[in-house]
C-alpha cells in the first residue's frame, strides 16, 4: 500500500481532476471465490492471548459495525476504546433501520444459497462491487443470524417457533429476517448489550458524547485520534495501535435526508485528508417512499418501509396540475405509471427505478401536494381486496407513523410520498481486509465503500454492518496487530502536536467568524445544490454549475457563519458547524466523481447516458472500476487525484438490468 | 399560529436555572415540536443569544435521544409519541407551552433541556444481556421459540431508553426501564440461564444509582412512548422473588 502515498507517476489533466496510479486489492486470496474467506482466515496471523491486552484498538462509532467490532475485540481480550457522539452507544443511527436483514439460510427451501445471495447483491449493485467482498458477505450472513438469536434478538417467528422471513426488492427468494418494522433497533440493542457487557468486564473503555475531529498518522501509521468532548469542549488525544472507523454514511450532505440529524462525514473526511482514499462518492441511494417535505422549516425526512409497495399502488393524476383531492379523481383519470411502464415488476421495481419515475412525473407537472413534489401511494384496492383488518395487521405501525407526521389518515386518503436520500454506497476505500490506504486504519459498515457497488439492495445494510463488525474486522485487525505493539508514541510526537493544533485552529476560526448566517442556512443551501445537481438525475451542465458554486459557498461559510457561545462547553451550533464545513468539501468531491463517471449505473444516473426509453445505460468497457480519490487540495495541481481499481467479474457476468 | 414558550434555561450543571419566555408568531401546524425549536434557535443565534440546547438525533421516535417535559408531561400530550414525533397541530393558536428537562435525581441537568442519562447504560451493564461471545452461537433454528413468547419479548424489547418513565415517576424510579429488559430476555430461552441473577443484579444497580423505589403509581406506563406495559414490573418482581427463593445472588 505504501506506493499509494507517493506522487502519482502518470498525470493526465482532465480539468477538474488528475489521474493517478491504478490501485488494487492485494488481500483477497487467489483461490476460487467460495474458498477465499476461509483461506484468508487461515492465513491471517494470530495474537497470543497474553499479548492482546497490551494492544489498544480505537473504534469510532457504535452502530452495528462499530458496536459489534468493539464488543468482539473486547471479548478477544484487546484493550478497546470506543467512541460515539451520542449520549449512549445505543443511539447510533443503525437503530432507525426498519425492514430487515438478509441471510442465505434457505429456511424456506425456495432455492436460496450463498451463491444466490452473492449473485443478487453483485447484480443489484449494477456490477460495480468487488466479487470477493460480496461473496464473503453472503457466507457470513448465516453466522450473523445465529449470533443475533443467541443474544436474544426477538426476530419474528412463525407458530412453529421457527424464524419467519419475508421478501424484499431485487430478489426472488424470501431471505429477509425481521423484527416487525424495527429490525435495526433490535439488532443494535443486541450489539449494544454485548458492548455494555464488555464495558462492565473492563475490556472496553467507553467514551460517549465524544466526537472524533482528526486522525493522528505518525511515522506512516494511524496511531490515534483527536477528539472533542461535547460536554466540556476539551480537546483530547487518544493513542492506540490501530484505529477503526465505523462512522456511517454521508447522506446528510443533502441536509434533508432520512439520516439522523447528527450523522456526519467528519471522521471519514478527516481520514481522507490524512491520506485515505475515498471511493465512489457519487453512489448515493435515493429511497422512493418517504414522506414529502411540508415546509421550509423541514429538518429531516422520514422513510416509509419499502414493504408498503407490496400492496400500495403508485399513481398521479393524468391531467397536469390537477388539484382535486385524490378521492375525487376518477379511476380513468389516474396514471398508475409504474404498472404502465414496468408491467413485469409494477410497483415493486428496485429503488433507483421507482425514485426516478416519481421524479419524472413531478418534472412533467403531474406531481401532487405542496410544490407538486409528491405522488400517491394508494391502499384503496388492497383494503377492498384484503379488508382493513388485514392491511392494519401488515402495515398498522407504518400507517400510524404516517398519520402522526402528516395528520392524514392513509386508510381514507392515499399517502403522499416522494424520494429522499437514504444511504450512501460510497465511502473510504478498503481492501479485502477492510484496510484503508493508511496503514493501521480500518473502515467498516456504511463508512466504507466495499459491498454494495452502485446500488444497495434492501435489507443488506444491516447484514454488512454486522458482517464487518462481528466477523471480518475481528479477523483482519488482529492480523495487523500481530506486527505490534508498535513503538509507543506520546503527546509530544510532532504528528500529535500538529493534529491537535490543527483541530484547535479550526474551532477558533469557526468561532471567530461571527458573521451573519446560521450554520443551518449554509447547510440548507448546500443540501439544495447537491440535491438539484447531484441527486436523482445528474448532468454535465448541472454538475459543473455546482462545482463552480461550491468553492464560493465554502468561502462564504468560513467568512460569514455565526456561532454563538464559546468552544469550552456544550455548544451544539459549534458541533454542527464543524460537520457542515466537512460536508462542503465532500460535496465537491461527490460532484467531481459524478462528473467524471460518464455512464449511468445504480444510484448514479447521468441524463446524457440513457437508453431510448429512459433507462440507465452502463458503460462496462470504460467504467467497470472503483473510483478511489486521493485528497489533492494540498498537493501539486491542487485537484483530487483519481486512482482506478479495475473490477473483474469471473462469476457473475454483467448484464443490462431490465424490469419491464 | 402564535405560540408562547416558557423554556427551562440552565447554563451548566452547576448553574441555577429558570424559565424564560419566548414568543413565536409564525408556527405552522405541520411543524414538529423540535422544528419549532429549530426556528426559535435560528432567531436566537441571529439575535446573538445562546440557542436552546436539547438532545435529538433520529427524529423518527426510535433513537430515544429527545426528552422534554411538555406542559408537565414527559414527551407531551400525544399518547405513544416521542417529543420528536409530536406535531404542532396538537396545539392551538395562542397557547402557552412549558418546556422542561427530565426531572429526576438520577438524570442531572447538563444544560437547558439536556440531561445525563448514563445511569441507564450502567443498569444494562449490570446484566441486561445474554453472556454469549461472538462466534459461539448455535445454529439459529436449534432452539424454537413459541410465537407468543417471541412477540411478547419483542414488545418489551421496543424500549428506546429515553427515560420518560423515570421523569414521570414521583419517586424517580427506573422500574419500567429495568423490567422491560428483564421481560425481554426472561421470555426467551436464550435468557433463561441468567434470568434470576439478571433481575437481582439490575435491581441492585438501579438502587445504587439514585433512582427511587416503585410504589405502583403507574405514571411510567402512561407516558411510555413505546407502550411498555406496567405488567413488566410484575415480571421483574416475580423474577426477583424467584431469585430470593432459590438463593441466587447478584454478580
Amino acid at each position: 500500500m505504501s506506493e499509494l502515498q507517493q506522487e502519482p507517476t502518470s498525470v493526465q489533466g482532465e480539468g477538474r481532476w488528475l489521474l493517478g496510479d491504478p490501485i488494487a486489492d492485494d488481500r483477497a486470496p487467489d483461490s476460487p471465490v467460495g474458498d477465499r474467506w476461509s483461506d484468508r482466515k487461515f492465513s491471517a496471523r494470530l495474537v497470543n492471548p497474553a499479548n492482546r491486552r497490551k494492544m489498544t484498538a480505537i473504534i469510532v462509532g457504535t452502530g452495528l459495525a462499530g458496536g459489534a467490532a468493539a464488543a468482539t475485540l473486547g471479548e478477544a481480550g484487546y484493550h478497546v476504546k470506543s467512541f460515539c457522539f451520542q449520549d449512549s452507544p445505543r443511539r447510533a443511527h443503525s437503530i432507525a433501520a426498519q425492514g430487515g436483514i438478509n441471510a442465505a439460510k434457505n429456511y424456506r427451501n425456495d432455492g436460496d444459497s450463498i451463491h444466490r445471495l452473492f449473485y443478487d447483491t453483485v447484480k443489484g449493485g449494477d456490477f460495480r462491487s468487488r466479487e470477493s467482498n460480496v461473496h464473503r458477505l453472503a457466507e457470513v450472513s448465516l453466522n450473523i443470524i445465529d449470533q443475533c438469536v443467541a443474544q436474544g434478538v426477538p426476530f419474528a417467528r412463525e407458530y412453529s417457533g421457527l424464524l419467519d422471513t419475508r421478501s424484499f426488492g431485487g430478489t426472488q427468494v424470501s431471505r429477509t429476517f425481521y423484527a416487525r418494522g424495527q429490525t435495526g433497533q433490535q439488532l443494535l440493542i443486541g450489539a449494544y448489550s454485548a458492548l455494555e457487557r464488555q464495558i462492565a468486564a473492563g475490556t472496553v473503555e467507553m467514551h460517549p458524547r465524544t466526537e472524533m475531529l482528526d486522525l493522528i498518522v505518525a511515522d506512516g501509521r494511524a496511531r490515534g485520534i483527536v477528539t472533542r468532548s461535547i460536554l466540556t469542549g476539551r480537546i483530547e488525544t487518544h493513542l492506540a495501535d490501530v484505529v477503526v472507523l465505523c462512522t456511517g454514511g454521508y447522506g446528510n450532505v443533502y441536509y434533508l435526508s432520512t439520516n439522523a440529524k447528527g450523522s456526519n462525514v467528519t471522521a471519514a473526511w478527516r481520514a481522507h485528508k490524512r491520506g485515505a482514499l475515498f471511493a465512489n462518492p457519487c453512489y448515493t441511494q435515493i429511497h422512493p417512499t418517504c414522506i414529502p417535505v411540508s415546509g421550509e422549516y423541514q429538518s429531516k425526512l422520514t422513510l416509509m418501509s419499502e414493504s408498503l409497495r407490496n400492496d400500495g399502488r403508485v399513481w398521479v393524476p393524468k391531467e397536469r396540475g390537477d388539484s382535486r383531492p385524490p378521492n375525487s379523481i376518477p379511476e380513468e383519470e389516474r396514471d398508475y405509471y409504474l404498472e404502465r411502464q414496468y408491467p413485469a415488476f409494477g410497483n415493486l421495481v428496485p429503488r433507483d427505478i421507482a425514485s426516478r419515475a416519481a421524479k419524472n412525473m413531478c418534472d412533467a407537472e403531474q406531481g401532487v401536494g405542496p410544490g407538486g413534489l409528491g405522488v400517491y401511494l394508494d391502499f384503496k384496492d388492497a383494503i377492498g381486496r384484503l379488508g382493513r383488518h388485514a392491511v392494519e395487521a401488515k402495515y398498522g405501525n407504518l400507517f400510524e407513523m404516517y398519520q402522526r407526521i402528516t395528520g392524514d389518515d392513509p386508510y381514507e386518503v392515499p399517502m403522499r410520498i416522494y424520494p429522499a436520500i437514504h444511504y450512501t454506497m460510497g465511502g473510504l476505500w478498503v481492501d479485502y481486509d477492510l484496510r484503508s490506504t493508511i496503514p493501521g486504519l480500518f473502515v467498516g459498515g456504511e463508512a466504507n465503500f466495499s459491498d454494495h457497488g452502485a446500488n444497495r439492495l434492501g435489507a443488506s445494510a444491516l447484514m454488512q454492518g454486522l458482517a464487518d463488525g462481528y466477523f471480518v474486522l475481528p479477523t483482519t485487525v488482529p492480523n495487523y496487530l500481530a506486527d505490534g505493539p508498535f513503538d509507543p508514541i506520546d503527546e509530544s510526537h510532532p504528528a500529535v502536536v500538529e493534529a491537535v493544533e490543527a483541530t484547535k485552529g479550526r474551532i477558533d476560526k469557526l468561532l471567530s467568524a461571527n458573521g451573519n448566517r446560521t450554520v443551518d442556512s449554509f447547510h440548507r443551501e448546500l443540501g439544495q445544490l447537491i440535491w438539484d445537481q447531484c441527486g436523482m438525475a445528474r448532468s454535465k451542465e448541472g454538475l459543473e454549475k455546482a462545482l463552480d458554486r461550491l468553492p464560493s459557498l465554502r468561502e462564504e461559510f468560513w467568512r460569514d457563519v455565526k456561532i454563538v457561545g464559546t468552544g469550552d462547553g456544550f455548544n451544539q451550533s459549534l458541533e454542527k458547524a464543524g460537520r457542515v464545513a466537512d460536508f462542503l468539501e465532500l460535496g465537491e468531491l461527490m460532484c467531481t466523481d459524478a462528473l467524471h463517471r460518464e455512464e449511468s449505473c445504480g444510484g448514479h444516473f447521468r441524463v446524457e447516458h440513457q437508453t431510448e426509453d429512459g433507462e440507465a445505460q452502463r458503460d462496462d468497457e470504460n467504467f467497470a472500476y472503483v473510483a478511489a480519490w486521493e485528497y489533492g487540495a494540498d498537493k501539486p495541481g491542487g485537484k483530487p487525484i483519481l486512482h482506478k481499481e479495475d473490477l473483474e467479474f469471473s462469476y457473475v457476468h454483467p448484464s443490462q438490468r431490465s424490469y419491464k | 399560529m402564535r405560540i408562547t414558550l416558557r423554556v427551562w434555561r440552565q447554563k451548566n450543571a452547576d448553574a441555577k436555572g429558570k424559565m424564560e419566555k419566548y414568543k413565536l408568531d409564525d408556527v405552522e401546524e405541520d411543524m414538529s415540536f423540535l422544528e419549532m425549536l429549530d426556528v426559535l434557535n435560528e432567531k436566537l443565534v441571529l439575535a446573538d443569544e445562546d440557542p436552546i440546547s436539547f438532545d435529538h438525533d433520529c427524529r423518527e421516535g426510535i433513537c430515544g435521544s429527545c426528552a422534554m417535559v411538555i406542559n408537565g408531561t414527559p414527551h407531551g400530550p400525544q399518547k405513544n409519541t416521542t417529543t420528536c414525533q409530536l406535531h404542532m397541530r396538537h396545539f392551538k393558536d395562542g397557547d402557552t407551552i412549558d418546556v422542561e428537562p427530565w426531572r429526576a435525581r438520577a438524570f442531572p441537568v447538563i444544560k437547558d433541556l439536556v440531561t445525563d442519562r448514563s445511569a441507564f447504560d450502567q443498569i444494562i451493564q449490570a446484566g441486561g444481556y445474554v453472556s454469549v461471545n461472538t462466534g459461539s452461537a448455535p445454529e439459529a433454528h436449534a432452539t424454537p421459540v413459541d410465537k407468543v413468547s417471541a412477540d411478547d419479548a419483542f414488545d418489551a424489547a421496543t424500549c428506546i431508553g429515553c427515560g420518560a418513565c423515570v421523569a414521570a415517576c414521583p419517586n424517580g424510579s427506573s422500574m419500567l426501564f429495568t423490567s422491560a429488559k428483564v421481560t425481554h430476555l426472561g421470555l426467551l430461552p436464550q435468557g433463561q440461564p441468567e434470568r434470576q441473577t439478571r433481575a437481582i443484579s439490575m435491581l441492585a444497580k438501579q438502587d445504587e444509582l439514585d433512582f427511587g423505589g416503585c410504589t405502583n403509581v403507574g405514571a411510567c406506563a402512561e407516558v411510555c412512548p413505546k407502550g411498555i406495559p406496567l405488567a413488566s414490573i410484575s415480571r421483574l418482581n416475580h423474577d426477583v422473588l424467584g431469585a430470593t427463593l432459590t438463593g441466587a445472588r447478584a454478580d
